[in-house]
């Protein structure tokens, strides 16, 4: 086949043609990948909520944003919480879980900037049984911190402006699930009207 | 004061060229002589800049207008592409001074992977820390603080460069292998800025 | 030139990161790991090899002022289509590559092998031409990723070699990256001269 020439309509019909093909199999794959990349995206944070609140299956009942930007995930097992502070690099966004008395069940680092080797370790590090454990512990009882700030948490080896930004960020995941509980009563309201009517019927 | 602290964090401690890796076939390629280094940053900044404009505008009121968002590297680099040529043509007419400096630049810029990738840091609004709000102005303040990061580092390792072509150097070692160690201790240099955003951050209160 | 010189001629004498020095944005910047620097080599290879088959099956349609237009249409969708599939099937790589995946597009080596053969080449010899590019990038960056895994946290693709402890953690993080390829090169340099 001989090579097409030069001339302005051969060379504006070849673009053309080439960029609606182009852009036509690109919408068609789009149209593809588009379900799965959504469900993944789903099942990574429901994955995650599972993870830091130690349960197999539960139920999102809601899920709120709150004014700090800070996400809540009410589940029927406790509640996780998502929070951004500013790590060593760059902001570091944390998923934390709760039981219903503010016991920290788990945790999950989602995206950081924090350099790798050092402050990147946070996400192993305050694992259960890890040298920085915090699983069990209540930020209600006593605000953690580290060692170095008089607290009892170790802070990771070289990096404690990591492992302060990775504890203040449980402890702002800690107010918001307190806020959040004393603004928003209404399920604890049910259960506690419920309680004297059953005292009533035991009484006669 | 949020301006200021995208403008000091993007030339010294996230340096394009020198922690971000982009950028890096100019850096290496044309950084022989100060002048030559200094003319293709001149021309990084020029185009950087408004192809950021450009491209932003591009993604927020057409590929999101109108949910193409899948064609953002194609509209991008053609955009681009379109753009550098557009520059070179006016740049003859208007200014052939500035032309003379900047033109043999221009050519090579399309391929600058830093232009591509500023644009689409810029347009998903990845480059900021998350209390700084993504807009037109902190995105155009970005690239143009990323260009002169990207100037201040070629110039710097140019300059090391003119020095090193002075001295014996094993011969293994010739070429391009020391350029590349030269830079990684250059790199280190700058990694003594890493931190210095979060002490200004406390400063500004942000 | 039959098949398998073309094919080696990439692997070896013609290494697009020991030889002719390009795309070193990325080479530079996702080889942190052996695993990562092999992931971007594949992602390479894939759009390198169908580019080149497409071009050279497309070269005779596209008149020569737009050529270069077309082929960044045609690489830049190949890319954008990459992008799509890693991001729902494969999303680790897809994570850890992040901005490197895009700038694909801008890689030297693909648009540059486009000019150079595809444009010249029947589809068959531009195939073994892409893959042995891609396949040569791809040994540099893993050889790469490996030297900084190991001297870094003394992994290589995760296999624990000595204790991280005793890792030279520069090696992992961004200078590291420049002093390792230049030693490499240095060597590489070595071995070809002898």
């Amino acid at each position: 086949m001989k090579k097409l020439k030069s001339t302005l309509p051969n060379m504006a019909i070849v673009l053309t043609l080439i960029s609606v093909l182009a852009g036509g199999i690109l919408a068609y794959v789009n149209s593809v990948t588009k379900g799965p990349i959504a469900q993944l995206k789903e099942k990574n944070l429901a994955d995650g909520i599972k993870a830091v609140l130690n349960a197999q299956d539960l139920k999102v009942q809601d899920s709120k944003t709150l004014d700090a930007g800070d996400v809540l995930y009410i589940t029927d097992k406790g509640t996780a919480v998502k929070t951004i502070t500013n790590g060593f690099g760059g902001a570091l966004t944390v998923l934390v879980g709760f039981d219903n008395d503010g016991n920290i069940q788990g945790y999950q680092v989602l995206e950081h900037a924090e350099t790798p080797g050092l402050g990147a370790k946070a996400g192993d590090w305050f694992q259960k049984d890890a040298k920085g454990d915090i699983i069990g512990k209540n930020p209600g009882e006593k605000e953690l911190t580290v060692s170095k700030d008089g607290g009892d948490v170790d802070a990771i080896t070289a990096s404690t402006i990591t492992s302060r930004a990775f504890l203040l960020a449980i402890n702002n995941a800690y107010k918001s699930f307190k806020n959040a509980e004393v603004a928003a009563p209404a399920i604890e309201e049910k259960t506690v009207s419920a309680e004297p009517a059953t005292e009533e019927t035991t009484n006669e | 004061m949020a301006y200021i602290l995208i403008f000091i964090t993007a030339i010294f401690v996230n340096n394009i060229v020198l922690s971000q890796f982009l950028g890096i076939c100019p850096f290496l390629g044309v950084s022989k002589k100060v002048e030559t280094a200094a003319g293709m940053g001149a021309a990084v900044a020029f185009v950087l800049t408004i192809a950021t404009i450009v491209t932003y505008l591009i993604q927020k009121y057409v590929l999101e207008a109108f949910q193409l968002e899948y064609l953002q590297t194609i509209a991008f680099i053609l955009v681009i592409a379109s753009l550098v040529q557009m520059v070179e043509i006016i740049l003859k007419k208007v200014s052939p001074a500035l032309y003379q400096a900047l033109g043999v630049f221009l050519p090579l810029i399309t391929t600058n992977c830093c232009i591509l990738g500023v644009a689409i840091l810029v347009a998903n609004g990845t480059y900021a820390s998350y209390n700084v709000e993504p807009s037109l102005l902190t995105g155009v303040v970005y690239a143009f603080s990323t260009a002169l990061g990207f100037g201040l580092a070629m110039i710097v390792f140019a300059g090391i460069r003119e020095q090193l072509s002075m001295v014996n150097i094993p011969k293994g070692m010739q070429g391009m292998a020391i350029a590349l160690v030269t830079a990684g201790l250059l790199a280190m240099a700058f990694m003594g800025f890493s931190g210095v955003d979060g002490g200004l951050r406390q400063l500004f209160g942000i | 030139m039959s098949n398998f010189k073309v094919f080696m001629n990439g692997l070896v004498k013609e290494n697009p990161t020991f030889v002719l020095l390009l795309g070193m944005c990325p080479t530079l910047g996702t080889t942190s790991s052996a695993f990562n620097g092999m992931s971007m080599g594949l992602a390479t290879t894939a759009v390198l090899v169908f580019s080149n088959i497409i071009i050279s099956l497309i070269k005779n349609v596209i008149p020569d002022m737009v050529r270069i237009p077309s082929f960044i249409v045609v690489i830049a969708s190949l890319v954008t289509i990459l992008q799509m599939v890693l991001q729902a099937y494969v999303p680790t790589v897809y994570e850890s590559l992040g901005l490197f995946i895009p700038l694909i597009v801008v890689n030297c080596i693909i648009l540059g092998r486009a000019e150079a053969f595809a444009a010249k080449n029947s589809a068959v010899s531009s195939l073994f031409d892409g893959l042995g590019m891609g396949l040569g990038f791809t040994w540099a960056l893993t050889l790469l990723g490996a030297t900084r895994e190991f001297l870094g946290t003394g992994k290589i693709f995760d296999f624990t070699i000595f204790p991280e402890e005793y890792g030279m953690l520069l090696f992992v993080l961004a200078p590291g990256a420049f002093i390792a390829l230049g030693y490499l090169l240095a060597i590489v340099n070595k071995i070809r001269k002898a």
